[in-house]
């Protein structure tokens, strides 16, 4: 593939709901992304980031423009294209145990019985999971969980994950445990990644670049890159007047009380 | 323990009464007979193996039903949850059918097989498939929308869907399902034997009615309600342990 080329291409998105009262969520959306980078989109709740985020992963459908993975245009979900839910207890199986999960993916990969149990060793041994792989769901924390619906994405062999404020509902501990974990994971295997948020310091923190939405109708405000060295760390990165200059400029982008 | 006991206080202290009326001559206990005497009749039909015949004539009949009208109700369930078309189409039928009262087809079933088990098991498989095919319909539509997406994230066909995610996700509340039609085949069974079919408990209940023996009548009629309240029973404590390990999933806020 052609270094310049795009791996996921959006060429002027446009999202409109609803027949009678019509409401633009997206408005002419462009943007690409290249292999093994680390986008960040940030805007506030309701700026349609999810909205963009489902539209690329090919749940939804747009009402004008497209979205292109590899040159092709995305029509329907494709296992390339990895999606990790803000709402991880509903996106896992809770009749099968945690390694159970892992395998549901492996099971649409059609990998073979025997490999799978190495595979679902390795990846739970990454998400730091080894030990709960005979457990159930229910019997893990919401950060367990969360990891567990990464692992099982990772297991889809992607080479795109998409994340929607997949640290939104744990705790702000937790939160910079998983961050740092993603940061390492997506550094280890190369796995371009697309991470919505509305937290912007954890954009500027993870991203590679941060994409900036305005809100009604959701467009984008504003592209910068990081630059910041890697690997992260969450104290010295979130001092660095690189990082805070950049928080200055973003943050008057997006409303008071983000 | 000591909440069984409590539990056991009123019903006890009444069968108490009843006994202590009866012999005081208080009761007149020809026609509705005492405690001492129910359980010496008691005695008498497990001995003589009346009790066991009829128990297991009445719980084969009852079974069996349960077992066809199940099978066919969580089938036509799972068919109209996952597609809307098939259950608009056939809704006047099921809603014309439905509330036929179960009891109301022996006749019916009377003319076509005749006495004697396939009727009843007609007619008690008639009365399991509603409460199934309501249930298993609701729960195949109640599925979190969130592992549908995920199927389809993972490129599942409907077939793997069906198997992986839809059944398991509807296990739960068609369990529940089944303990309700556990209940009523048992129910529809006895109302069978006693209004027509010469076998089992309920038949039992109508001879010792009509031989004017009431101790022995309320043997069978007890007898019926503990087999109710052990099927039950049972039943509970299976689903309490196979999900209760995962987390009742059924029961989730959505």
């Amino acid at each position: 593939m052609n270094e310049a080329e795009p791996l996921l291409a959006v060429e002027r998105l446009n999202y409109v709901v609803g027949d009678a009262a019509p409401l633009t969520i997206l408005h002419d959306i462009s943007l690409t992304v290249r292999e093994h980078e680390f986008v960040c989109i940030v805007g506030a709740s309701g700026c349609g980031k999810t909205t963009l985020l489902r539209l690329i992963a090919g749940l939804l459908t747009p009402t004008a423009g497209a979205v292109t993975f590899r040159g092709r245009p995305v029509t329907g979900p494709d296992r390339a294209l990895a999606i990790v839910f803000q709402d991880y207890a509903k996106a896992l199986l809770p009749w099968r145990t945690v390694a159970g999960n892992v395998e549901l993916a492996l099971e649409s990969r059609r990998v073979p019985r025997g490999e799978r149990r190495d595979i679902i060793a390795r990846l739970l041994a990454q998400v730091g999971l080894a030990d709960r792989a005979d457990g159930f769901p229910v019997q893990l924390s919401g950060g367990m969980q969360q990891r567990l619906q990464i692992a099982r994405c990772l297991a889809q062999a992607p080479q795109v994950l998409l994340m929607d404020e997949p640290f939104g509902a744990l705790d702000a501990m937790t939160r910079q445990t998983l961050q740092d974990e993603v940061a390492r994971l997506s550094a280890e295997s190369g796995t371009t990644v697309v991470f919505v948020t509305h937290d912007l310091e954890e954009a500027i923190y993870l991203g590679d670049r941060v994409i900036a939405m305005e809100s009604r109708p959701g467009r984008i405000g504003e592209v910068v890159d990081v630059g910041l060295p890697r690997p992260r760390n969450q104290l010295t990165t979130r001092e660095d007047p690189r990082f805070l200059a950049l928080r200055h400029r973003l943050f008057n982008l997006l409303p008071t009380g983000h | 323990m000591t909440r069984l006991l409590k539990g056991m206080a009123l019903p006890l202290g009444l069968v108490l009464l009843w006994e202590i009326g009866a012999q005081s001559g208080y009761l007149v206990a020809e026609s509705v007979s005492y405690p001492s005497a129910i359980a010496r009749a008691a005695w008498a039909a497990v001995l003589d193996g009346s009790l066991l015949k009829a128990t297991r004539e009445t719980f084969g009949a009852a079974l069996a039903g349960m077992a066809l009208g199940a099978a066919l109700g969580i089938l036509a369930g799972i068919a109209f949850g996952l597609s809307r078309l098939l259950a608009a189409l056939m809704r006047l039928s099921t809603e014309s059918l439905r509330p036929i009262p179960s009891v109301a087809l022996i006749p019916l079933a009377l003319l076509i097989y005749g006495y004697g088990f396939r009727m009843e098991i007609a007619v008690v498989a008639f009365a399991c498939f509603w409460p199934l095919l309501i249930i298993t319909e609701s729960a195949v539509r109640g599925i979190e929308p969130r592992l549908i997406e995920v199927s389809r994230a993972l490129g599942f066909g409907v077939t793997a869907r069906v198997c992986k995610i839809v059944l398991p996700a509807a296990l739960p509340r068609v369990f529940v399902g089944l303990r309700l039609a556990a209940a009523v085949s048992l129910v529809v069974a006895v109302t069978v034997e006693i209004t027509a079919n010469p076998i089992g408990l309920g038949y039992a209940l109508i001879v010792a009615q009509e031989s004017m023996k009431p101790d022995r009548m309320f043997v069978f009629l007890i007898w019926i309600g503990f087999l109710g309240w052990l099927v039950n029973a049972v039943l509970l404590r299976a689903q309490q342990r196979w999900f209760g390990r995962m987390g009742n999933w059924a029961e989730q806020a959505r």
